[in-house]
């Protein structure tokens, strides 16, 4: 997020291109193994995925999880964990659908309401792991999967007839919201793009210029390079940590509310889930970086959707969830790689453009100096 | 067991070693011969390649260039397990001990005895006891490790290496962490060592320690050996010239600028770890406008936790005032607001974000001050020039404030730190060990920077290990041990070797044992 450098920036995309090509490759081995043609079943995907409609459901799909994987990258640039973002969204689409469906107001206060609720709720449960974990000492990986569970359970109390539910042709679901509380989609040949996409563009360019040009963005990211020299510096870790979880929490809370708000009206037993899973792949194969994860989101988005065709060609779709995997595992093992090649080569060219060697760079350890 | 012989034959021979790290050269053309059945000492100042030639002799690095051999064959190590197996043993300054096992599961781990199914302990424990009597090390097999003193481990990580076959033992800096009888009852185990016709390899700085202890002494100097000398026919200053070379810039401040306005007064401070042993005990001391207070002592001492303890790192007790403010309570952010500047001991962990560019840790520190921030924002134009004006004031070799900390040499790192920190005209400066591995050059315009600061009315709270440099900067001394102020020493007039005896308690008993 520093000044352009195309130097840097060509590195950068080496590393997720590297991963994709890996996948590719490890996915056609696959495919020959159990006897189907790579390529054709390649172009089938690709042609299937550039329809109108299905590049729609495409651009759909991506607006929640580019809002999964921002929040857990505010989370990853300060060395937490968000593991939790799928009970955050869900609890939070559950509670802003009961809530919306309640009041009545007109349309724009009607969605901004709904929206706050959302990230209220995400915000606080999100903030229990930050609270535990700077008062308790309890990790939150730990706590936000835990979390997950709790809130499952809960969403699936709330979503029973006897509390918040309404029980429909045999679909348990909460009451729909009033047309007020619908985001006006946009119409296309393919049908309707969810007008939320919009929310998670600027979702999408505040996170960047909160933690690119903000002081608090620079504490966040100072304490996730290194804790002790961000204390040193003034930062309050604590206060971090709980400020982080409520952020990545809050945003965690806007994942459901493109379906909500723009398809399904209502949380239902059908509702997606797992979208905050499949965020923190996203957010690793965009680097956690806004435009890299708009991209990663898109191809998550793209291979969703394009599979459905495979199994029309006698092909098993989960060859997709294969090359998933792949992607996330090797993006993981290109980044560490480019990572240290970038060091190395960066720590050469400024050796070289000084000319001659230079002191030694003693990243010593606290050892005693010479007594002269 | 090599026996020695009339004629000394060479327990260790390296020539021509060279090592290159990216844009670094950190060993050229060293020529070190160990002669068997002695104690050899390696000295040098931090940063002077020591360590990169120990790691290479341990096979933890590979020499770019040169040879090595061991007992008059050559040997090309690709790791540690090469060179225990041809008798080369290492205790590393920072020990590798498990502290939940006992000492006899940590002196087998790595190479239990018995069959894979069970482990023969009786065998392992006669054999540790069996070294132990005969080198006089006096391990007890029984105890878990947690419970023993640092002298016990030491001799634990001795025993571990003997029980491995050692015949050539690498001690690094094995006194840094010891106090002065540990250090007696180390060098008593070194001789029965020798004695029994071991060759140990003995790094320090330590120059005293290193006359008493060592048969012939080798000394490093900016990644090469200058000259090999016997101890007994060289004084410890003509040791310390070896070392840094002889156009040693001198510290001396000119004239004395204190004032009598205090900037930092230290109340009682008392600093607890965990268990609640006092690291910082009742500590008071005042510094005035234009006052640097040199405190000297055995690294270790409590140093980096009064350091922390005044920035409010670190919970105390006790009371920190700035001029009249009673700052005890607040934030580390409010006391850098203050005025409070901070040159942290370890620069990697608390000084500098490595992956982050230049003018990103010029900002660390400073984020909510001019003129790298505005209204909560970070005002990058204003940061970015400040930048610039730090790496041409200080000499910041770099080519651009784009290129990441990590890429950095260590001295330049460095004077990007102190640039930094006395940016914005701080009121009082912490500054640990201000010029630890940066260059003579650059050590003489810190050193400037410094005085100047000074002039103006800094306050400043100096901690270094080296002497020279605490007695010629400092208006006024004080000496730290086992976290207490101990002793006050006049920099007029105290000399490094005064100093040296009251930080290990030698001279301090009688003056400060109140």
């Amino acid at each position: 997020m520093s000044r352009f450098d195309p130097r840097r920036a060509g590195m950068a995309l080496v590393a997720p291109a590297m991963a994709f090509v890996v996948a590719v490759a490890l996915s056609s081995v696959v495919l020959v193994v159990a006897g189907h043609a790579p390529m054709t079943a390649f172009r089938s995907m690709f042609d299937f995925g550039v329809q109108p409609d299905n590049v729609v459901n495409i651009v759909n799909k991506a607006s929640g999880y580019y809002l999964s994987a921002l929040a857990v990258a505010i989370g990853f640039r300060m060395n937490l964990f968000n593991i939790g973002v799928d009970g955050q969204y869900r609890l939070a689409a559950m509670c802003a659908a009961v809530i919306g469906a309640a009041v009545a107001l007109p349309g724009p206060l009607h969605i901004l309401l709904i929206v706050v609720v959302a990230v209220i709720v995400g915000a606080i449960w999100a903030g229990i792991a930050g609270y535990l974990k700077v008062y308790r000492g309890v990790s939150e990986v730990i706590s936000t999967i835990m979390l997950n569970y709790i809130g499952t359970a809960l969403a699936a109390w709330m979503l029973t007839p006897a509390v918040f539910a309404t029980l429909e042709n045999n679909i348990v679901k909460t009451p729909d919201l009033p047309e007020s509380g619908w985001f006006p989609g946009f119409a296309t040949s393919g049908g309707e793009v969810y007008g939320f996409v919009v929310v998670s563009a600027l979702v999408g360019v505040g996170y960047w210029f909160l933690l690119g040009r903000t002081r608090f963005g620079f504490d966040l990211r100072a304490t996730g390079m290194s804790e002790p020299a961000a204390v040193a510096s003034g930062v309050d870790v604590k206060k971090m940590v709980v400020a982080s979880m409520l952020l990545s929490g809050g945003v965690a809370g806007l994942v459901g509310l493109p379906i909500l708000l723009g398809a399904s009206h209502s949380y239902g037993q059908d509702f997606p889930a797992g979208i905050g899973f499949t965020g923190i792949a996203i957010a690793l194969l965009g680097r956690n970086h806004p435009i890299g994860i708009a991209f990663a989101s898109v191809l998550w988005g793209f291979l969703d959707v394009s599979n459905q065709i495979l199994d029309l060609e006698g092909i098993p779709k989960e060859i997709v969830t294969i090359m998933q995997g792949t992607i996330v595992l090797a993006v993981v093992v290109a980044y560490e790689v480019v990572r240290r090649w970038r060091v190395n080569s960066e720590q050469r060219r400024v050796a070289a453009q000084l000319g001659g060697p230079q002191a030694p760079a003693a990243p010593g350890p606290a050892t005693t100096a010479g007594v002269a | 067991m090599t026996e020695s012989e009339s004629t000394p034959h060479a327990a260790v021979r390296l020539q021509g070693i060279t090592k290159r790290f990216p844009g670094v050269v950190a060993n050229h053309d060293i020529d070190l011969t160990v002669v068997s059945g002695t104690v050899h000492a390696l000295c040098g100042e931090n940063g002077a390649g020591k360590s990169t030639l120990m790691k290479i002799l341990y096979g933890m690095q590979k020499p770019d260039e040169g040879t090595i051999e061991v007992e008059g064959r050559q040997v090309a190590f690709h790791s540690p397990s090469d060179a225990i197996a041809v008798g080369i043993g290492m205790v590393h300054q920072h020990f590798k001990l498990a502290d939940n096992f006992t000492v006899l599961e940590n002196v087998i781990l790595g190479s239990e005895p018995g069959s894979a199914f069970g482990l023969d302990l009786d065998a392992a424990r006669r054999r540790i006891l069996e070294i132990s009597d005969r080198y006089g090390l006096d391990v007890d097999p029984d105890p878990v490790v947690a419970e023993l003193g640092v002298g016990d481990r030491q001799r634990v990580e001795i025993l571990k290496a003997l029980y491995r076959g050692a015949r050539i033992l690498i001690l690094d800096e094995p006194t840094a962490v010891l106090v002065p009888q540990e250090v007696d009852e180390l060098f008593a185990a070194l001789n029965e060592l020798k004695a029994e016709g071991l060759t140990v390899v003995f790094i320090s700085h330590k120059l005293d320690e290193v006359r008493k202890i060592a048969d012939a002494i080798t000394v490093i100097r900016r990644g090469t050996t200058v000259a090999t000398v016997d101890p007994r026919e060289v004084t410890t200053r003509q040791l310390a010239e070896l070392m840094v070379g002889s156009e040693l810039p001198s510290p001396q401040t000119t004239s004395s600028t204190v004032t009598d306005r205090p900037v930092l007064t230290v109340e009682n401070l008392t600093v607890t770890d965990a268990d609640g042993r006092a690291l910082i005990d009742d500590v008071s001391f005042t510094i005035h406008a234009g006052e640097v207070l040199g405190i000297a002592g055995v690294e270790g001492n409590g140093q980096a936790e009064l350091v922390d303890a005044i920035m409010g790192i670190r919970a105390s007790t006790g009371r920190v005032l700035l001029e009249s403010d009673d700052i005890s309570n607040e934030s580390t952010r409010h006391r850098r607001e203050a005025g409070v500047a901070f040159i942290p001991e370890d620069r990697i962990r608390q000084g500098l974000l490595l992956e982050a560019p230049l003018w990103e840790n010029r900002v660390l520190g400073h984020q909510t001050t001019e003129p790298n921030s505005k209204g909560g924002l970070i005002d990058r134009r204003h940061a970015r020039a400040d930048t610039q004006r730090i790496v041409a004031d200080y000499d910041v070799r770099t080519p651009s404030i784009d290129v990441t900390a990590s890429a950095l040499s260590g001295g330049n790192q460095q004077k990007l730190i102190v640039g930094r920190e006395m940016s914005g005209q701080p009121r009082l400066l912490l500054a640990a060990h201000p010029t630890r591995g940066v260059d003579v050059g650059a050590q003489a315009a810190i050193w400037d920077h410094l005085r100047h600061a000074r002039a103006q009315g800094l306050a400043v709270l100096l901690i270094s290990a080296d002497l020279d440099e605490l007695i010629g900067l400092s208006d006024s001394l004080r000496v730290i041990l086992r976290g207490r102020l101990v002793a006050q020493a006049d920099p007029a007039t105290v000399t490094p070797e005064d100093l040296g005896s009251a930080m290990t308690g030698a001279g301090a008993r009688a003056e400060g044992a109140a």
